[in-house]
C-alpha cells in the first residue's frame, strides 16, 4: 500500500491546506507541508530498492473486464520525477509563504498546488494507460485553476483558458493514441505495452497512434508550434511558473516521451518529428527569448527551448542521448526554478517585472543577485556548473548523429547558434538586471526579501554547484536507474565529468558563450530588426481561431436543433421506422409458432376501452381538460391490463404514477393556455398521420411477433435465483433492489437531480395567474372545502400505514419502497390540496431537500457497508431470524437500501409538487367580486 | 354456481364501464365527464376484485385497496381546479 499512498497523502494535504482559512499564514504553510513532506521521505525510504533495479508495483482492481485497474508502479524513471515533484513542490510551497501578499488566499493556492501535485504523481507513477491519461487530465485543470489564480484580472483568465485549450486539446488527442496502443497490444497495462515493441511497431496503427501521442505530449511541452500558451501562462503567481512551467507539468509532455520511448521510438517516423519538431522548438525559442523585455516572458521562452533542446536529446536515436536528456529534465528544473523564484523576489520588492526599468539590483539587493546569476550562468551553460554538463553531453550527441544524411553536420551547428542565444538572453537576464545603470521609475524602492524567502532559491543553487562540480557523487545512481527505466533495461556506459579533455563539444561551447556575449553586446542591431518584422499577436489569433470555431459550430448546431420539439419527434420516428421497420420486410411470416390463447370477451372488452381512450385524448386533444380524463382512462386500462396478466407490482406503480401525473399536470395547467391553438396544416396533419400510423404498424408487428413466439430472456435466471441469491420471492423487486441495485441507485440519484433541477428553476418564476376560469367565470370562494380536509385528514394515518405495509412485504409479495414513497407522497399532497401550503409550512417544518439526501445516503452507505466485509459494492446479505411472538423474519440489507429508494422518492416526489403547489401560495390571486 | 355468477357480474361490469365511457365521451360538461371517469375507476375495483375471486388468488387485492384509497384524489385534484384554478393554495 506504500505506493498509493504517495498520490493519496498529496491529496490529502490539498484538502487539509483547503481548510486552513481561519488560520495564521505560518500555520497555514506548516500544515500544507506535513504531506508532501511525509510522502518525500517514503519515496526515499523507497529509493535505494530501485536504484538495486526493482520495479514496486501496486494494483487495485477496479474495473477488471475492462482491464482498467488502479495500478502504480515506481522504477528509476518514475522515482526521478517523484523527487523533482515533490522536492520542488515543497519548496514552491514554502517560498509562496512570502510571495503571496495579505489579500491574496493561501488556503487556495495550496490545495491548488497539492491538487496539482496529486496529478502529476498520479502521471508519473501510473501502470495502467487509462489511469495516466486522467491524471494527465487533472494537470490540464488543477494548472487552469493555478493560472487563474488571480481571476479578477483579464490576462490571468485568458492564459488560463489558452493553456487549457491547448493542453486539453492535446489530451484528447493523447487519449486517443492511448486507446489505439492498447487495443493494439489488447491491454491497457503499461508493463505489457512496454515489453510490446515489435507488436506496436509492426501494426498498421502504429503511424495514427504515434502522432496522436507526440501530439499530446507536444502540446503539454510546449513544442512548436503549440508553444505559445506557456507565456501566456505567466499571468499565474510565481511560485505556479516555477513549479508548473519550468519544473514540472511542462516535462510532463517529456515525461511522457521518456515513458514511451521503449516502444514507439527507433522508427524513422519518430526520430523525424521529434527531433526536428526539437530543434525548431530550440533555436525558437532561444532566439524569441534574447527579445523579450518581461522577466518571465525571458524565462517563458527560455523554458520552451530548453524544452526543445530535451526533446531533440529524445529523438537523436542514441542510448547516450537518452542519458543526456535524463541528465537535463533534472539540471533545468533546478535552475530554472530558483531563476522563477528569483524573478518573483525582484517582481516582489521592484513592483515590476519590466526589465528596461530594473536594472542595477546588485547594489539593492546583492545576496539574491548572486543567487540569481549563479542559476542564469547555468543556465547558459558555464562550467561548474550542472547546465554544462548536460549541454557538454548535449553538444557531443549532436556530433553523433546521421539524421540528415549527408546533411546532417547542420543540426550541431544550429544547437551551438541555439547555445550561442542562450547565452546571450542569459546574459541579458545577469547584465539587464543586476548592473546596467541604475534602475528607472520603480514603483517601490527594492531592496533584500524576508530572510526566508531566499532558502529555497539557495537549496535549488547549492544542488546546481555541487551537481556540477562533483557530478557523479550526487546524480548517478538516480540518472542510471532512470536511463535504465527508459532505454528497457540496458544502460550505456557513460561518464558525466567535469573534464573530458580537449574535444569538439568544448570548442562548440566556448563558440557558443563568446558567440553569445557577441550577440548581447550587439544587440541593438538585432532589436531593431527585430522591431521591423511584423508581430505576431498570439492572443489575439487565438482568440479568432475561437471565435470562428464557435460560430461555426453553432451554426450547425442550429441547423439541427432548432428547438422544435415535433420535429426532433418526427426525426426520431422516422429513424426507429426505417431501424425497426426494415427487418419486418425480411420476416416471412409474423405469426410465431406458439399456440394463440382464446381473446374472451373481457379481453376485447379492455383492449376496446383503452383503444377509445386513446383515439379520444388525440380528438380532443385541444381542449387540454378533456383530454386529460381521456388519456387517464389509457392510465386506468393499463394498470387493469397489468393486474390481468399477472404483473402486480407494476400495475400498483401504475396506479400511483397516473395519481401523481393528474396532480401534476393539474398544477401546470393552471399557468397554461385551456386550448391549444390550431397550429398544424392539413397537408402537416396528413404527413404526421402517416408517420405515426405507420410507426404504430411497426411497433404492434414487433410486439406480436415477439409475442407469439418462444422467447428466452434473462428473467428466467431472475427467477431461479430471486429466493436462493437475493432472499425474496418477489422477483421484481429483488431485481430492484439487488441483481440491479446498481442501476436502481443511479435511478434514484437521478430523480433526486431532477426534483433539484425543478425546485432550482421554479424559484423566482413570475407567473400569470388567471383570475377565472377559461369560460370566464369566477373562482368559487371556498379555498378548502370541509369535507375534503376532514376527510383527507383522516385518511394519511391510513394512508401511511397501508405505505409502510407495502414497503415491508415488497420484498416477498407485489410492493417495495418505490411504491410506498408515491403512496406517502401522495399522501401528503392530499393534505396540500386540501389545506394549502401554509397549513402544512406550520405543522411539516422538514426540508425536502434534506431528505433527498438522506434517502440518497442511505442506499449509497448501505452499498458501501459491504465494503466492511471485503465484498463488492453492494453485495446484499439476508438471514432469517426467530423473534418470539412474531415469528421467523428475514432481514436483508436490500430492505435498508428500499427504504433509502422510499425516502428518495417521497422527498423528490413532494418537491416536485410542492414547489410547484407553492408557486401561488404567498401571492394572493385576484379575486374578481361579482 | 360461483362461475355462473362471476360470469354475470363480469357482463355486468363490462357493460357499466362501457356506459362510463359513454358519458365521459358524450359529456356534455366537464363535471359528467369527471364522474364518468371517477366511476371507471370504482368499476375497476370490482372488476379486479372480481378477477381475483375468479382465479382463487389474493395477489391482485393491494391493487384494489390503492384504487379504493387514492383513486379519488385524482378527482379531487381535478375537482378543486375546476373550482379555485389552484389546486394547491
Amino acid at each position: 500500500m506504500t505506493l498509493l499512498w504517495i498520490p493519496l497523502l498529496s491529496l490529502l494535504g490539498s484538502i487539509i491546506s483547503s481548510m486552513t482559512g481561519k488560520l495564521s499564514r505560518n500555520q497555514s504553510t506548516t500544515l500544507s507541508l506535513i504531506m508532501p513532506i511525509i510522502a518525500l521521505f517514503m519515496c526515499v525510504n523507497m529509493a535505494p530498492a530501485v536504484f538495486a533495479g526493482e520495479e514496486i508495483r501496486e494494483t487495485i482492481s477496479w474495473l477488471p473486464l475492462l482491464g482498467i485497474n488502479i495500478a502504480f508502479r515506481l522504477d528509476g524513471l518514475a522515482l526521478l520525477f517523484v523527487f523533482m515533484i515533490l522536492a520542488i513542490g515543497i519548496l514552491v510551497i514554502f517560498y509562496a509563504r512570502y510571495y503571496l501578499s495579505k489579500n491574496d488566499s493561501m488556503p487556495k493556492l495550496y490545495s491548488y498546488l497539492m491538487l496539482f501535485m496529486t496529478a502529476m504523481l498520479g502521471i508519473v507513477m501510473s501502470n495502467n494507460v487509462i489511469q495516466l491519461w486522467f491524471f494527465w487530465e487533472l494537470t490540464s485543470i488543477s494548472s487552469f485553476l493555478l493560472i487563474s489564480y488571480w481571476w479578477y484580472k483579464s490576462e490571468a483568465r485568458k492564459g488560463a483558458l489558452m493553456a487549457l485549450t491547448i493542453t486539453g486539446g492535446g489530451g484528447l488527442a493523447l487519449l486517443a493514441g492511448l486507446l489505439i496502443l492498447g487495443n493494439i497490444v489488447g491491454s491497457y497495462n503499461l508493463d505489457i505495452i512496454l515489453a510490446s515493441k515489435e507488436v506496436i511497431q509492426a501494426s498498421q496503427w502504429y503511424e495514427v497512434s504515434l502522432i496522436l501521442i507526440l501530439l499530446g505530449a507536444f502540446t503539454k511541452s510546449a513544442q512548436f508550434p503549440f508553444h505559445f500558451w506557456l507565456p501566456h501562462a505567466m499571468a499565474a503567481p510565481t511560485p505556479v511558473s516555477a513549479y508548473l512551467h519550468s519544473a514540472t507539468m511542462v516535462k510532463a509532455g517529456i515525461f511522457l516521451l521518456a515513458r514511451f520511448y521503449p516502444v514507439l521510438a527507433g522508427t524513422d517516423l519518430w526520430f523525424f518529428i521529434v527531433s526536428i519538431t526539437g530543434l525548431t522548438t530550440l533555436l525558437f525559442g532561444a532566439y524569441v527569448a534574447l527579445f523579450k523585455h518581461d522577466l518571465k516572458g525571458l524565462l517563458a521562452y527560455s523554458t520552451i527551448s530548453h524544452l526543445g533542446l530535451i526533446t531533440l536529446l529524445f529523438g537523436l536515436n542514441t542510448d547516450l542521448a537518452t542519458v543526456a536528456a535524463i541528465f537535463h529534465i533534472i539540471n533545468h528544473a533546478t535552475f530554472k526554478a530558483s531563476l522563477f523564484m528569483a524573478t518573483g523576489i525582484i517582481d516582489h520588492e521592484t513592483g515590476t517585472r519590466d526589465m528596461r526599468k530594473i536594472n542595477g539590483m546588485w547594489k539593492f539587493m546583492p545576496y539574491t543577485a548572486t543567487l540569481a546569476m549563479v542559476a542564469a550562468a547555468s543556465m547558459a551553460g558555464v562550467p561548474l556548473l550542472n547546465g554544462f554538463l548536460s549541454k557538454e553531453m548535449f553538444f557531443a550527441e549532436t556530433l553523433h548523429q546521421q539524421l540528415l544524411g549527408s546533411l546532417s553536420w547542420v543540426i550541431p551547428v544550429l544547437a551551438t547558434v541555439a547555445a550561442a542565444f542562450s547565452v546571450a538572453y542569459s546574459a541579458r537576464f545577469i547584465h539587464d538586471v543586476f548592473f546596467n545603470g541604475d534602475p528607472i521609475d520603480l514603483p517601490k524602492q527594492p531592496h533584500e526579501p524576508p530572510r526566508y524567502m531566499r532558502v529555497p532559491i539557495e537549496i535549488l543553487v547549492a544542488l546546481c554547484l555541487i551537481v556540477g562540480i562533483f557530478p557523479n557523487f550526487v546524480v548517478d545512481d538516480i540518472l542510471v536507474s532512470a536511463s535504465h527505466a527508459v532505454l528497457g533495461g540496458y544502460v550505456p556506459e557513460f561518464k558525466v565529468a567535469l573534464w573530458h579533455g580537449f574535444n569538439l563539444p568544448l570548442l562548440m561551447s566556448a563558440f557558443a558563450v563568446m558567440g553569445g556575449i557577441l550577440i548581447y553586446t550587439q544587440r541593438r542591431y538585432l532589436f531593431l530588426f527585430q522591431a521591423s518584422l511584423p508581430t505576431v499577436n498570439a492572443k489575439k489569433s487565438f482568440d479568432n481561431a475561437i471565435y470562428v470555431l464557435i460560430k461555426w459550430s453553432q451554426q450547425k448546431i442550429n441547423a439541427i436543433e432548432n428547438g422544435s420539439l415535433q420535429r426532433y419527434l418526427m426525426l426520431m420516428f422516422l429513424v426507429v421506422l426505417l431501424a425497426a421497420g426494415w427487418p419486418l420486410f425480411e420476416m416471412n411470416k409474423l405469426v410465431g409458432a406458439k399456440e394463440l390463447t382464446p381473446i374472451g370477451l373481457h379481453n376485447a372488452l379492455g383492449a376496446a376501452l383503452l383503444m377509445i381512450g386513446a383515439i379520444s385524448t388525440v380528438i380532443w386533444y385541444r381542449t387540454r381538460m378533456v383530454s386529460l380524463l381521456m388519456i387517464s382512462v389509457v392510465g386506468l386500462m393499463v394498470s387493469v391490463a397489468f393486474t390481468r396478466f399477472s404483473a402486480p407490482d407494476l400495475a400498483l406503480t401504475q396506479l400511483t404514477v397516473e395519481v401523481v401525473t393528474i396532480v401534476l399536470l393539474m398544477l401546470a395547467l393552471f399557468f397554461l393556455p385551456q386550448h391549444s391553438p390550431r397550429e398544424s396544416s392539413s397537408m402537416r396533419i396528413l404527413r404526421d398521420l402517416g408517420i405515426s400510423s405507420a410507426l404504430g404498424i411497426v411497433i404492434g408487428s414487433i410486439c406480436y411477433a415477439i409475442i407469439t413466439r418462444p422467447f428466452e430472456s434473462i428473467s428466467d435466471f431472475f427467477v431461479a435465483n430471486s429466493k436462493t441469491g437475493g432472499g425474496g420471492t418477489n422477483v421484481v423487486n429483488v431485481i430492484l433492489v439487488d441483481f440491479r441495485g446498481f442501476d436502481t441507485l443511479g435511478e434514484i440519484c437521478v430523480l433526486g437531480i431532477a426534483a433539484l433541477g425543478i425546485y432550482k428553476l421554479l424559484g423566482n418564476l413570475p407567473l400569470f395567474m388567471p383570475g377565472s376560469d377559461s369560460e370566464g367565470r369566477p373562482w368559487a370562494k371556498e379555498r378548502y372545502p370541509v369535507l375534503l380536509a376532514s376527510i383527507s385528514q383522516s385518511l394519511l394515518p391510513l394512508a401511511l400505514l397501508v405505505s409502510f405495509y407495502i414497503f415491508l412485504r415488497g420484498h416477498n409479495l407485489p410492493g417495495g419502497g418505490f411504491i410506498a414513497g408515491l403512496i406517502t407522497a401522495i399522501a401528503f399532497i392530499l393534505q396540500y390540496i386540501a389545506h394549502g401550503s401554509n397549513w402544512i409550512a406550520v405543522r411539516l417544518t422538514i426540508n425536502y431537500r434534506k431528505i433527498i439526501g438522506s434517502g440518497l445516503a442511505i442506499a449509497l452507505f448501505t452499498g458501501i457497508g459491504s465494503w466492511f466485509f471485503d465484498k463488492p459494492f453492494m453485495t446484499t446479505w439476508f438471514d432469517y431470524f426467530d423473534i418470539p411472538f412474531i415469528g421467523e423474519i428475514e432481514l436483508a440489507s436490500a430492505l435498508l437500501f428500499d427504504l433509502g429508494v422510499y425516502i428518495t422518492v417521497v422527498g423528490a416526489t413532494l418537491m416536485i409538487l410542492a414547489s410547484l403547489g407553492e408557486l401561488t401560495a404567498n401571492t394572493p390571486k385576484e379575486e374578481v367580486n361579482i | 354456481m360461483l362461475d355462473t355468477v362471476i360470469l354475470i357480474v363480469f357482463a355486468m361490469i363490462g357493460i357499466s364501464l362501457l356506459l362510463n365511457v359513454w358519458r365521459l365521451l358524450v359529456g356534455p360538461s366537464v363535471p359528467d365527464r369527471i364522474l364518468a371517469l371517477d366511476t371507471m375507476y370504482i368499476n375497476s375495483i370490482a372488476l379486479i376484485i372480481l378477477y381475483g375471486i375468479n382465479m382463487g388468488t389474493e395477489l391482485y387485492f393491494e391493487a384494489a385497496l390503492l384504487i379504493a384509497m387514492l383513486g379519488f384524489v385524482s378527482t379531487v385534484a381535478v375537482c378543486k381546479y375546476l373550482l379555485r384554478g389552484d389546486i394547491i393554495e
